[in-house]
């Protein structure tokens, strides 16, 4: 019996570096969430969720220190017009934020909400915990128990401009929390941009509900900070005929989890999910992606590629479940990755589970080094090896970055990615 | 333009002679044509030249204008002026047509210390060179060779010769998979960058591309050398009679 008290001290360890905001519709769901989380425990190494990474410094009392990001490159989407919201490691910087207003959405800080009733009380933690089954999320009810801040954002119509979070790093040993609940109304549409590190050690939950007919854009470009962590979760529910895509660019960082939990609860409704990640050396990403198809004639597509080297670990766990009454679905499911040489691995657990008997699904998972022969063929057309292998190796993740349907923000990942490629070569 | 001499290559992987002492001199202005039967090292002759990695050269010697081919990385080798049209192009899913060939013609002219094509000197003449091989704009925009039937991969080829005008171009099979209608457009395209200042290898099995490009000087190779060199109506031989005749003649 000494092992599960060795994992109750870790999150007793955890715990004592927190305080829960107490008071205002969101108490019950804090509460719920801990209650759960003090059922579940946090992960530990022989969680079979958490077998191809290791939790410790997720899970550990205090973050380890990470020193900042010292490239002089530009902030991502910069070209685009969108509401800034900036976060200073989890902490809200009024002054650096637009206001928080726009045609079309209300914007609010969890904060800053604490009276009894908001609307946010029917999502928030909500989507969190219906995503706890058949698998527990530990680090995201930990999230909805103590997270200070966050952005609640209700969608009543078509929005042009996009919400834009930034998540700024400044102190080397900061540990941020935050929550954000969108809420998407009928017919709504919404892009949310999100960029930058936030934290030595960063845990986010976005919990989205997407209407009927709603559709909404997420594009996440992760901080470049070599020495930062971070736990991710979304959270999204999908009603009739709606859409749902994100993206994730993530080029650096020791320490990366992103789990993504969709159900499809309307029928035709659409869910994309898609990742590019380049990393280099000390450098662990995890895609763990969960969609459940729970009505008729959905479709999901899971798109994750991952270039590797030096040494750099990626590891995806992609499920598609399909329901007794999802008939008509249509599921899709790639993860690939390049080796850009024997050092680095690649970690997959592609899952079907399904219990419709109309569905189409298929699934892949392949890693591999770069084509020879292609190489050859450009370099005998005068491309030098160097800007040959960047050119196979933009190719070999443009399928994830064109999941991207804006034209803007795809190139805006496709040169960030190039300028990554750039400086990590040889 | 082109001097090999006595060029000996074997596989880097395994204990086999491919070429045996290849002696060649194709001047400025000419074409030649390599015939010979399977395994005669055709086709390893034009690797070699373009830098191909699989290959040791153990002897002998490959120049460019007096520079050592063999010295220099493939894409060294592109920039000084050499081209070889692929027997087998190469499909690369996820780079565009225009993409590729912008990257080309510019690295090259990169590295003669020549300044980049502009956008739209390159699209015009994109455009030019695509025209009078039939490439429609639907195939420039598409990945490179993916979904390209034979002939059009082909034809992808000799408007890459165009747009990087090489001096020394080695065509490897570019007969091989296309019908009589696209062999000609082919040829065409070839006959087309026939100049004073440019070398052309001609590597194929058969006669009929020859009617189509009429080379100056025809070679046949067997074994891992040249056994015969005459002039056109050497093709028409093997034409008429096959390699038997003369590979028995020279043994």
């Amino acid at each position: 019996m000494a092992e599960p008290a060795a994992n109750i001290s870790v999150l007793d360890g955890r715990l004592s570096r927190l305080e829960r905001p107490t008071g205002g519709w969101s108490d019950a769901a804090r509460a719920d969430a801990l209650s759960r989380l003090r059922a579940t425990g946090l992960p530990d190494r022989r969680d079979e969720y958490w077998k191809y990474t290791r939790p410790d410094t997720l899970t550990q009392a205090d973050p380890v220190p990470a020193a900042l990001f010292d490239n002089d490159e530009g902030p991502i989407f910069g070209d685009m017009a969108r509401i800034q919201i900036v976060f200073v490691d989890g902490v809200f910087d009024a002054d650096a934020s637009d206001d928080l207003v726009g045609e079309g959405l209300i914007i609010e800080r969890l904060a800053e909400t604490q009276a009894d009733i908001h609307w946010a009380r029917d999502l928030y933690g909500k989507l969190e915990a219906s995503g706890q089954s058949p698998v527990a999320r530990p680090l995201a009810a930990l999230n909805t128990a103590f997270a200070p801040d966050g952005v609640l954002i209700h969608v009543t119509g078509k929005v042009s401009k996009p919400v834009s979070l930034q998540y700024h790093h400044r102190s080397e040993t900061s540990d941020a929390m935050l929550h954000h609940v969108i809420r998407l109304d009928e017919g709504a549409e919404l892009t949310v941009l999100e960029n930058g590190p936030a934290a030595a050690r960063f845990n986010k939950v976005m919990e989205v509900d997407v209407a009927d007919g709603a559709v909404f854009h997420h594009v996440r470009a992760q901080g470049r900070d070599h020495e930062r962590r971070a736990a991710t979760h979304i959270f999204a529910r999908l009603g009739t005929e709606s859409t749902f895509k994100s993206f994730t660019l993530t080029a650096n960082g020791v320490m990366t989890r992103n789990e993504c939990v969709i159900e499809l609860t309307g029928n035709d409704a659409i869910a994309h999910v898609a990742g590019a990640c380049v990393g280099d050396g000390d450098f662990h990403h995890d895609d763990t992606v969960f969609i459940t198809h729970d009505a008729v004639g959905c479709e999901s597509r899971q798109v994750f590629k991952k270039v590797l080297r030096n040494g750099a670990t990626g590891v995806f766990q992609g499920k598609i479940l399909v329901k007794k009454d999802a008939q008509k679905t249509d599921g899709y499911q790639i993860s690939q990755s390049l080796l850009l040489d024997d050092d680095s691995q690649f970690l997959a657990k592609p899952e079907l589970e399904i219990y419709a008997d109309d569905v189409a699904c298929s699934h892949g998972s392949t890693s591999g080094a770069i084509d020879e022969d292609a190489l050859f063929y450009l370099r005998s057309r005068g491309v030098p090896e160097a800007s040959a292998t960047d050119l196979l190796t933009l190719a070999f993740l443009a399928e994830a970055v064109d999941e991207i349907e804006n034209e803007t923000l795809r190139e805006e990942i496709n040169e960030r990615l190039a300028a990554w490629l750039e400086r990590h070569r040889g | 333009m082109l001097s090999i001499k006595n060029l000996h290559v074997k596989l880097e992987e395994e204990d086999k002679q491919i070429l045996k002492g290849v002696d060649l001199q194709i001047n400025a202005g000419e074409v030649h044509a390599i015939m010979g039967p399977n395994g005669s090292g055709k086709s390893t002759l034009s690797y070699v030249l373009s830098g191909k990695d699989g290959y040791e050269v153990t002897q002998g010697e490959a120049a460019l204008e007096g520079a050592d081919l063999l010295e220099m990385e493939p894409e060294e080798r592109a920039a000084a002026g050499l081209f070889l049209a692929f027997q087998y192009p190469v499909e690369i899913p996820g780079v565009g047509n225009m993409t590729f060939l912008r990257t080309a013609v510019n690295a090259q002219r990169k590295a003669r210390g020549e300044a980049e094509m502009s956008a739209s000197d390159f699209l015009k003449a994109v455009r030019a060179r695509a025209k009078e091989l039939k490439i429609d704009a639907e195939m420039l925009k598409r990945p490179v060779n993916v979904g390209f039937s034979g002939g059009e991969k082909k034809r992808n080829e000799i408007m890459q010769m165009a747009m990087l005008e090489p001096k020394m171009c080695i065509l490897d099979e570019t007969d091989s998979g296309l019908d009589v209608d696209a062999m000609k457009l082919v040829a065409e395209g070839v006959n087309a960058l026939r100049s004073e200042g440019r070398g052309f290898l001609v590597i194929t099995h058969y006669q009929r591309l020859l009617d189509h490009i009429k080379p100056d000087v025809v070679h046949i190779m067997a074994d891992g050398r040249i056994v015969k060199t005459g002039g056109p109506e050497l093709a028409l031989e093997v034409e008429n009679n096959g390699y038997g005749d003369i590979l028995a003649e020279v043994a």
